[in-house]
């Protein structure tokens, strides 16, 4: 498993105000599995991707990412697993606007302590991956919304990082832009990656292995593995 | 829609018989609306009947292609201009279910919602991978025809989102200790 979170519960506050944001939620996700979380506002979402990611820890239960058990690591060893091991895809400002695309994707290697050249020549290559090679020396600004979050999710995945947490990262696309940025979260999943995307949109969570459903705090509901498309169509309403 | 326009609209690219006519519209529909041969013939008939398609001589083989006659190629460019209105599809099953859930006691309302939602969430799913893994990316009818096969089941869930914060605001509003912020009671609150 690449993260997996073991009866979960996470309260905000205490006493008669404490608001339970999780409260005993389960989940794993493997390498080249894509698990869509979705739930109204209020619902948890964002609270299970700060947890699996180690920018937030539970109240109770276990968060385990790559075999590491967040919980029980000191903090300057859990900011190196959340460094080297956890992208993350937000709605928008992804990409540091004094960086071209290259530089930004480079950044994390470079903050690891990989020396300049290495860290741009795997950057290039990542970028390239993703058939982006041609915008490596632009910057932010030069580049359209879907070329950004494009080039965040190869930022996402660069270096040794497998798990890719993403929060609406098609939020402000229209729908073609939207679906791009999703092939290629696709496309890094099914070469390995582990991905989590949280988001409102049925249409997105359709690119997904399992769906999960989350309602104050709990999981309700998941959609199961898929079964034979065709089957399926030959079904379907006329 | 009836199987009788697509008929016409494929006899239109020039005279067929019925097992190709079978296999266009197959074809055109991705395979989603699997016909019968009985019911091609049945429908060929009434075409001729209506004096909309015309069976032609028998060939060597003793296929008898049909073609599209004029008052059929008007009665098509009248179909294809006209807009398929909402009314004239079947009654929506799913809509009542929830209408009568909504009523009837003993019903959890919430639970029938979330059932719809995974099913339909799952078909998306499914559409999605196809859409994804389809061999014929150049086949642009079958990709527009999974297109709105997903939309559709969009809208569904959509809608379904939109019932369940309904009902669970209408819920709220007849509680009598109405609540703002998320508690771990919101479950109860919403259930009285």
């Amino acid at each position: 498993m690449i993260v997996e979170l073991r009866d979960v519960h996470r309260v905000h506050g205490s006493g008669e105000t404490a608001v339970h944001a999780l409260r005993g939620v389960s989940l794993s996700v493997g390498a080249g599995e894509l698990v869509a979380v979705m739930g109204p506002s209020g619902s948890g979402k964002s609270t299970l991707l700060n947890l699996c990611g180690g920018l937030d820890r539970p109240t109770r239960g276990e968060v385990v990412v790559e075999g590491w058990a967040l919980g029980t690591l000191s903090r300057r060893r859990l900011a190196t697993v959340r460094r080297r091991r956890v992208g993350y895809v937000f709605q928008e400002l992804n990409l540091l606007p004094s960086l071209t695309a290259l530089e930004n994707v480079a950044l994390p290697l470079e903050l690891d302590g990989m020396p300049i050249r290495a860290a741009r020549r795997q950057a290039l290559a990542g970028l390239v991956d993703l058939d982006l090679g041609e915008l490596a020396r632009r910057f932010p600004e030069q580049l359209s919304g879907g070329q950004q979050q494009r080039v965040a999710i190869a930022r996402a995945l660069v270096g040794e990082r497998r798990l890719v947490l993403a929060d609406e990262p098609t939020g402000a696309l229209d729908t073609e832009t939207g679906e791009a940025v999703l092939r290629v979260l696709r496309a890094r999943v099914d070469a390995g990656a582990a991905a989590i995307l949280v988001t409102h949109e049925a249409r997105h969570a359709g690119w997904a292995d399992r769906v999960v459903f989350l309602r104050d705090g709990v999981i309700v509901d998941t959609t199961g593995p898929i079964g034979d498309a065709d089957q399926l169509l030959t079904g379907a309403p006329q | 829609m009836s199987i009788r326009y697509g008929l016409l609209a494929l006899l239109e690219r020039g005279p067929m018989y019925g097992y190709q006519l079978r296999a266009a519209f197959e074809e055109a529909t991705g395979g989603t609306w699997p016909l019968n041969i009985g019911q091609v013939y049945t429908t060929l008939s009434r075409l001729e009947r209506d004096g909309l398609a015309e069976a032609l001589p028998a060939s060597d083989t003793g296929q008898r292609p049909y073609a599209i006659t004029d008052a059929g190629r008007v009665d098509l460019r009248s179909w294809f201009t006209t807009p398929v209105q909402r009314g004239e599809r079947p009654r929506d099953e799913l809509a009542i279910k929830l209408a009568l859930a909504l009523t009837t006691t003993g019903v959890d309302v919430p639970r029938v919602i979330q059932a719809q939602r995974t099913a339909t969430m799952r078909s998306l799913q499914e559409y999605t991978r196809l859409k994804t893994r389809t061999t014929a990316p150049d086949d642009l009818s079958w990709l527009l025809v999974l297109d709105a096969m997903i939309f559709q089941a969009e809208a569904e869930v959509r809608w379904l989102d939109h019932c369940e914060a309904t009902v669970a605001r209408k819920a709220r509003g007849t509680a009598s200790a109405p609540s703002i912020t998320i508690t771990p009671d919101r479950d109860e609150v919403s259930q009285r």
